[in-house]
């Protein structure tokens, strides 16, 4: 029966103040029900204070046939990372 | 109590003890009549463990479950207390037979087909939604207490059972057909939810238990509007002849009690 519902992506927040993270994925009918079971299946442990979902066809992905064009070029342009600064000791936090 | 005589006011030993006794042995009644509609509700939904439509409408049942026998739980141990003959929430649950349960008639019925357990749950999730709200102001402050957690837990049964009736009402033919047969089958077993008898009375005007009188037409008013809302025909008031709040059952508590109670009647006092 699951397989004639619509997969849903599962986003919840874990404390208020974090984002929402990718938990996994669910099926179900409509999106009243993706949040009731989303609540089932992701939250028994007190693990989040909010959830999303969202249609897994509503996602639009890169394709890992560009994953060449669209990351490599940021390989050698390792200037981008703050790693060739000089860090005080007294800096305890940065 | 153990034999469980069918509690009236004015009997000759009730009366011989005096009002406290009797508004005593009402509470009583009336916190057991709570815990075995909650115990005994929550038994069917685990009936669904292994066999629901979908996975994840069997975690949702056994989360519903889950609840149910929680509430049981604070229920039957407050029960035990009150009762003072040293019978914990297993000795209540566990080593009762049916006689001696107080469950409303509806929570005792047969699971039968998704809808017809949808249908069942909504409509004692309304009630609850009612009692509970009601009890989480009452006098007794173990029994507030008690309802002020379950009434959460029971907001969310509500929402999931409305939403499941909505979706098969408003569903398919076969889906609308088959929660219209369920709902017309159960709904003569509605007219307890709401008659008043002594128990229900006496509790009431001591404060300890909300007036059933004055829930009805909250609980008739929701459930007027979602079955509209679900495109689904309110059947007309039926007779009813069971009366699961005062020990008679149907034929199907039996059953379910000697499948839950089997382990503890085999081997008396085994624990894991």
């Amino acid at each position: 029966m699951s397989n004639d519902w619509p997969l849903y992506e599962v986003f919840i927040r874990s404390r208020a103040g974090l984002e929402h993270k990718h938990v996994g994925s669910l099926h179900a009918a409509d999106a009243r029900m993706a949040i009731e079971h989303a609540r089932d299946v992701y939250t028994r442990r007190l693990e989040g204070v909010s959830i999303w979902v969202v249609r897994s066809a509503d996602i639009v992905a890169s394709d890992p046939g560009e994953a060449e064009a669209l990351f490599e070029p940021a390989r050698d342009k390792v200037y981008r990372h703050p790693t060739f600064y000089a860090i005080p000791d007294e800096v305890k936090n940065l | 109590m153990s034999a469980a005589p069918p509690l009236a006011a004015g009997t000759p030993r009730s009366a011989a003890r005096g009002d406290e006794t009797t508004f005593a042995a009402a509470r009583l009644r009336y916190v057991l009549r709570l815990g075995d509609t909650s115990l005994v509700l929550g038994q069917r939904l685990g009936e669904w463990v292994g066999h629901a439509p979908a996975l994840e409408e069997e975690l949702a049942l056994a989360n519903l479950a889950l609840d149910l026998v929680g509430q049981a739980r604070l229920l039957l141990s407050y029960a035990g207390e009150l009762e003072g003959a040293g019978r914990d929430e297993d000795a209540l649950a566990f080593l009762r037979d049916a006689p001696q349960f107080f469950n409303l008639t509806l929570a005792e019925q047969p699971n039968g087909d998704f809808a017809h357990t949808i249908v069942r749950q909504w409509l004692i999730d309304s009630w609850q939604l009612e009692i509970y709200q009601a009890l989480a102001l009452c006098a007794d402050t173990r029994l507030a207490a008690i309802a002020a957690k379950a009434v959460k837990e029971t907001r969310y049964h509500h929402r999931f059972s409305s939403g499941w009736l909505t979706r098969l009402g408003d569903g398919t033919a076969e889906s609308r057909q088959r929660v219209q047969r369920s709902l017309d089958d159960l709904w003569a077993l509605t007219d307890e939810l709401f008659t008043p008898d002594e128990v229900d009375e006496r509790a009431s005007a001591a404060g300890v238990a909300p007036s059933l009188a004055q829930l009805e037409p909250r609980w008739s008013a929701r459930i007027e509007q979602e079955l509209h809302a679900a495109t689904l025909q309110r059947p007309a008031a039926q007779p009813y002849p069971w009366h699961g709040k005062r020990g008679v059952h149907s034929e199907h508590l039996g059953h379910m009690l000697a499948q839950m109670q089997h382990l503890q009647r085999t081997y008396p006092g085994a624990r894991w």
